[in-house]
């Protein structure tokens, strides 16, 4: 403490404006939760580095434009064909019965919890959303294969019901699953519309479906659609359900509610054992998929930023 | 200021022995006042007296707060208002809103005017209907080569406006006014002031100001409210004090706390 500031009190420490002690413990503490954040982006880079890094060597085999625009997926055939489009439409067909389901009920919970429902009510089901969006989805897979699909099945006679797998059944079942994601992250969009709004248009004689339907929704609009497209990528990235449910599928592009299909997380799921030899053109098509998924979820979330940040503009 | 005595009009609002509750808490007390036709009627008083409380129970807009209950008795001409075959929609169409802060929708100018009527279902050309609200809220001019632009660019006074214009389009019977003019600057609060001398032809105004100039510019009755000291430790009851003609109120009081009010010895 020889060269602290001198005081008014020459030769006294009583008014030095140094630190008293080193601080070890806190900068421990610091380095530590640095090495928290730090590992978590080191190994999203290394997940990425993992997944491209193999690339060049299927594209050595397989032209990338007959990668992504082929119609035959069959990487194990004698005569193997390498065309990700069978497991891009499987992937597709799962979103779009997903979004069937959960649109409609996961934007009706979050209009009911933020406009309809009493505080009771949500201190209810706000819990019951929550524990559903946690159930672990092989659970859910297995409800849909020996109690869902049966039922439908039964209930539809009218349709083609051939195969013992179902792309449209596990489309519907990731809808569900999408269901709270959906309705809470639209319940907080919406919740964030400023009481104020609401109070100008009940002062103008607006019924409270008006306030919720004209003056809410549209006002939470940017951050409705980013919860849809979070759900439309967590239905892309939905593994367990479309493997128990859809089934591995045909190597051919084929779309119908009945059929049994291969989607590209079911497919990487499926091989990705370790039985498999590296270095094979089998072992780098499971990364090709593998990055093309990767790629098209990161497109999604992007998008879904885009629209929270807008969203958060109007209000802030 | 005016000498001579108004001639009352037609009441529109009587509230007699009027309290409210917020859940356990009673925030205003025994009111008795009435609010007559074609008149600016303004509500004073210190923070915490209960004056905004008292309007918003003028529309029924306290019951969107839980817990909120209103007791003793408010007359719409002649009708009680909480009685149990009142619908609080009805009660908005014909009692419009204008608030402390602008709450223009985050939509075109166009379509925040246009929001009430095509709520009501109102016939007629919407155009016209719009283009007259803007007119009258002395909005037209400003806006007129943007209407579809969004309402979020407009200045604060002008927002405000849009917001008079937005009430003036359902063709109310009544505009109720929360501190209209407490985000505003002294150009946009006289564009507001003049409009309300405007207005108060076709509608009746009741309007809550922390501004007593202002009271005493626009309105033609002043009610003052204030904190009842009587009722013991920890209580934040409001009560009306007064009720007058504004000359009466601003230059000879029948109370004293009035007097002490206006002329700034508290509050």
């Amino acid at each position: 403490m020889s060269s602290s500031i001198q005081g008014a009190r020459s030769g006294s420490t009583a008014n030095s404006l140094r630190a008293p002690s080193f601080r070890l413990g806190e900068r421990i503490v610091i380095g530590l939760l640095f090495g928290a954040a730090a590992i978590s982006v080191g190994v999203t880079i290394a997940i990425v580095i993992s997944l491209f890094a193999p690339l060049p060597g299927f594209f050595e085999y397989v032209n990338p434009w007959d990668f992504l625009t082929g119609t035959l997926w069959a990487p194990s055939f004698a005569d193997a064909s390498f065309g990700v489009l069978p497991l891009v439409a499987g992937t597709l067909q799962v979103v779009f019965y997903a979004m069937l389901v959960g649109i409609p009920l996961g934007l009706g919970a979050a209009i009911y919890l933020s406009e309809y429902a009493g505080n009771g009510v949500r201190k209810i089901v706000k819990p019951i959303l929550e524990v559903l969006e946690g159930l672990p989805t092989v659970a859910t897979g297995l409800f849909a294969v020996f109690w869902l699909k049966p039922w439908i099945q039964e209930s539809t006679p009218f349709l083609e019901w051939t195969s013992p797998f179902s792309i449209g059944v596990a489309g519907l079942t990731v809808g569900i699953i999408t269901i709270p994601l959906i309705a809470s992250v639209s319940d907080d969009a919406m919740r964030a519309v400023p009481m104020a709004l609401r109070e100008g248009a009940y002062a103008l004689g607006a019924t409270k479906m008006r306030v919720a339907l004209k003056v809410v929704l549209p006002a939470a609009i940017s951050g409705i659609v980013a919860s849809f497209v979070l759900g439309a990528s967590r239905a892309i990235g939905e593994t367990m359900v479309v493997l128990l449910v859809a089934g591995g599928g045909s190597p051919q592009l084929k779309i119908g509610f009945t059929e049994p299909a291969g989607a590209m997380t079911a497919f990487i799921a499926s091989r990705a054992t370790g039985e498999i030899a590296t270095g094979t053109i089998d072992y780098y098509s499971i990364f090709a998929v593998g990055a093309l998924l990767f790629l098209m979820t990161l497109i999604m979330n992007m998008i879904a930023i885009r629209f929270v940040n807008k969203f958060r503009e109007v209000y802030d | 200021m005016e000498n001579n005595n108004k001639v009352a009009g037609n009441e529109v609002f009587s509230l007699s022995n009027m309290s409210v509750h917020y859940g356990e808490s009673l925030a205003v007390d025994g009111v008795n006042l009435p609010i007559y036709e074609n008149e600016i009627t303004a509500m004073i008083g210190p923070s915490g007296c209960g004056k905004s409380t008292v309007l918003r129970s003028l529309n029924r807009m306290n019951d969107l707060i839980p817990g909120a209950k209103v007791g003793g008795q408010v007359l719409y001409h002649g009708q009680d208002m909480y009685g149990p075959e009142v619908d609080p929609v009805q009660v908005r169409k014909l009692i419009g809103m204008v608030f402390q802060k602008p709450n223009p929708f985050p939509k075109s100018i166009y379509d925040n005017v246009a929001f009430g009527p095509q709520t009501l279902g109102m016939k007629g050309d919407m155009d016209e209907i719009v283009e007259g609200a803007l007119k009258k809220a002395a909005l037209w001019d400003d806006v007129k080569d943007r209407l579809k632009d969004n309402a979020f660019g407009m200045s604060g006074g002008q927002q405000q406006r849009l917001c008079i214009a937005r009430a003036i389009a359902v063709k109310p019977d009544v505009i109720l006014m929360d501190e209209p003019c407490s985000a505003l600057d002294p150009i946009s609060t006289f564009k507001i002031e003049d409009l309300m001398m405007e207005l108060k032809k076709d509608y009746t105004i009741v309007i809550v100001t922390h501004n007593m100039q202002q009271a005493a510019r626009v309105a033609d009755r002043t009610a003052f409210f204030t904190v009842d000291t009587e009722r013991g430790e920890g209580s934040r009851v409001g009560q009306l004090v007064e009720f007058d003609e504004t000359s009466k109120i601003f230059s000879n009081p029948a109370d004293s706390r009035t007097l002490d009010y206006v002329t700034g010895k508290f509050g």
